[in-house]
């Protein structure tokens, strides 16, 4: 099976405190810790699993500045075969729709039998999987959280949806699959593995050569726009408790005794 | 002004709490435009719904087809590009169907879309100015819309106001006839229930609550500690059911279980919207965390900025000699 997987650089959500800038454009990136998006780490991992029972190829791709070539060595050292950066100066500021049109001249250069995004990026936006899916007029999925090979026809495949619930479906390839946290364990990559493949040659795809015109992309074809960053009020905020760390634990046991939360 | 639609979700013949949520939210987007419900379904459940919605919506459309029994989003999609006028401005839930259905649905309708909307911040012309958040609701932002040509909102669960019930007496209308082809590469086969836990955390009064801050497998033994020591139950954000540290019955969540307990003591736990829209009855909240700039600040009603890893075991000793 022919599976390519779409992933993203992004600030590592756990591992930095977000500060915006002065004039609330942009949050400081200089000295925030990236990494692969958390849910495309668990679609890379779930290629690879597939491929290894099945046979094919896991093929990497993102778009992004050069920046993000080290995310796909990252995903190349678990074990994806090739990598794909798809960089030109004309896709900043692309919304989802330009992203998804920006993947789909990549799709389209190529045959797959699988397309996985994660379920949504630092965005929060679930969005870029089932824009690409609807493009390439493929049948789509999001949240999953089990594929099964049925045949070379068709996967069973497993949704999440609310209240520890699983929706199962049969879906006809190709197709398009978002990928939920949690389907597998993703494998641990060392700096052994990601030095095994630093001199891999790793192709880089501009508008001119993805046949993607001005208009389509960037900032110009762009229907949504993010006008600014600012810190969110969204409740009347926590009584912070202070002092020593005895004081803050009697302080805390007294409290949850009034409440009920100690018997 | 394009025509406002708001689809409604439901189960059992019973509409979800976001058909009243979705029409607030249109109304504050369609400034005196009647606003449509879209039901889709089949049998005497989609009748029930369609019976209810008709007290929030001037017009409720009935869309009918054994087709549309189950809400498969594939099968949806089609049927709405089919019913849907151009340039129509159409919302949905930011649940786990509404972000199966919505961004393929606008690439289909042409329209613009917007995920996961926490309010409508202005109107102006035909561009909307929207709220959302980004990282893991660490910081918000607005965006601007262009809905000129139609436009896809999904809208959070549970952040707008719902629309007072009995506002409207709707006119339901049948559009079933008009629907073609409803074939799809995706089909529904069947819907597998949640596994039963060794304990009820939705029975819970007291609740310590662990999330990623926990750090390591090893440290899970601290929580089991101090959740002995208080009497509470242990239970934990949605990363550590991912790493098999602790069972899926234990997760609370969206995707996890609807806990309503007095005390809920949040260790290490950012506070994203899904974990949070778990947490029902207004418990007294604590919360625990090393950053404190974490968004479960602005949730609790007790905060702590510490690690931890050097918080649980002191509490723990402390209850225990006390
Ligand atoms: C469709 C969907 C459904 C989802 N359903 C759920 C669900 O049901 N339940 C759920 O929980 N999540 C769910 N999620 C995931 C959710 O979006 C968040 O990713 C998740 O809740 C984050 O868990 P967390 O707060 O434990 O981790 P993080 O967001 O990584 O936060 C960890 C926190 O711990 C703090 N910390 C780190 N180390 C320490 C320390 N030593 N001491 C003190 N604090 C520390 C950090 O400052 C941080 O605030 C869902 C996501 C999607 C897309
Ligand atoms: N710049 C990008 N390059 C490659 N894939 C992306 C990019 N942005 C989003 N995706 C894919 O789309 C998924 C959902 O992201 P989003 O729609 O931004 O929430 C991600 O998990 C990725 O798989």
């Amino acid at each position: 099976m022919e599976i390519l997987v779409c992933v993203k650089r992004v600030p590592d959500t756990a591992e930095n405190e977000f500060t915006i800038n002065a004039d609330g454009s942009d949050i400081d990136r200089d000295d925030l810790v990236y990494s692969v998006n958390e849910w495309d780490n668990y679609a890379v991992e779930e290629a690879i699993q597939i491929v290894d029972r099945v046979g094919g190829k896991v093929t990497v791709v993102a778009v992004g500045d050069e920046d993000s070539e080290e995310v796909l060595r990252r995903e190349m050292a678990m074990g994806a075969n090739d990598g794909l950066l798809l960089a030109d100066p004309a896709f900043a500021d692309s919304d989802g729709r330009g992203i998804a049109t920006i993947l789909k001249g990549a799709v389209e250069k190529g045959t797959y039998d699988l397309i996985l995004t994660g379920a949504q990026s630092d965005s929060g936006a679930g969005q870029v999987g089932g824009m690409l899916a609807a493009m390439l007029d493929i049948p789509y999925a999001s949240l999953v959280d089990s594929i099964e090979v049925v045949d070379d026809q068709s996967l069973k495949i497993g949704r999440e949806i609310e209240g520890g619930n699983r929706e199962m479906n049969s879906i006809q390839l190709p197709c398009l699959l978002s990928i939920q946290t949690g389907i597998n364990e993703p494998r641990y990559v060392g700096i052994r593995g990601i030095r095994k493949v630093a001199s891999v040659e790793i192709p880089v795809l501009g508008s001119a050569e993805l046949g993607i015109g001005g208009a389509a992309v960037g900032s110009a074809g762009a229907r949504v726009k993010r006008l600014d960053y600012f810190v969110p009020v969204l409740g009347a905020g926590a009584e912070m408790l202070e002092g020593s760390t005895e004081e803050i634990v009697d302080k805390l046991i007294e409290l949850l005794k009034a409440k009920g939360g100690l018997k | 002004m394009a025509r406002i639609f708001a689809y409604i979700t439901h189960k059992g013949g019973v509409a979800d709490d976001t058909a009243l949520e979705l029409a607030a939210a249109a109304a504050q987007i369609a400034d005196g435009t009647a606003v449509t419900a879209v039901v889709t379904g089949s049998g005497a459940e989609l009748e029930a719904v369609c019976a209810a919605v008709a007290a929030a919506y001037p017009e409720v459309w009935k869309v009918e087809s054994p087709a549309l029994a189950y809400p498969n989003a594939e099968v949806v999609r089609k049927a709405l590009v089919q019913l849907l006028p151009a340039g129509s401005v159409l919302l949905l839930p930011h649940d786990t169907f509404g972000m199966d259905l919505g961004p393929g649905l606008a690439i289909k309708m042409d329209a613009a879309f917007v995920a996961d909307v926490v309010a409508v911040a202005a109107v102006e012309g035909t561009t909307l100015k929207l709220i959302r958040q980004e990282f893991s609701g660490q910081l918000s932002t607005h965006v601007s819309c262009d809905i000129a040509a139609g436009a896809v909102l999904n809208i959070r669960p549970g952040v707008c106001k719902p629309m007072a019930d009995g506002a409207a007496a709707g006119q339901i209308v049948d559009k079933s006839g008009e629907l073609g082809d409803l074939s799809a590469g995706r089909q529904f086969l069947e819907v597998v229930a949640a596994e039963v836990g060794d304990v009820d955390i939705t029975k819970s009064d007291v609740l310590l609550s662990v999330g990623r801050g926990i750090e390591d497998e090893e440290n899970i033994e601290m929580a089991v500690e101090l959740a002995e020591a208080m009497g509470a139950d242990l239970a934990c954000s949605r990363p550590i059911v991912d790493a098999k540290w602790l069972e899926k019955s234990r997760q609370v969540g969206t995707s996890g279980l609807t806990v309503k307990p007095k005390v809920y003591l949040a260790m290490g736990i950012s506070g994203s919207f899904q974990h949070l829209g778990g947490v029902k009855g207004s418990p007294f909240m604590v919360a625990v965390n090393k950053n404190p700039k974490a968004p479960i600040f602005q949730f609790a009603d007790v905060g702590i900025v510490a690690d931890i890893l050097e918080l649980m075991p002191e509490l723990t000793k402390k209850i225990k000699s006390a």
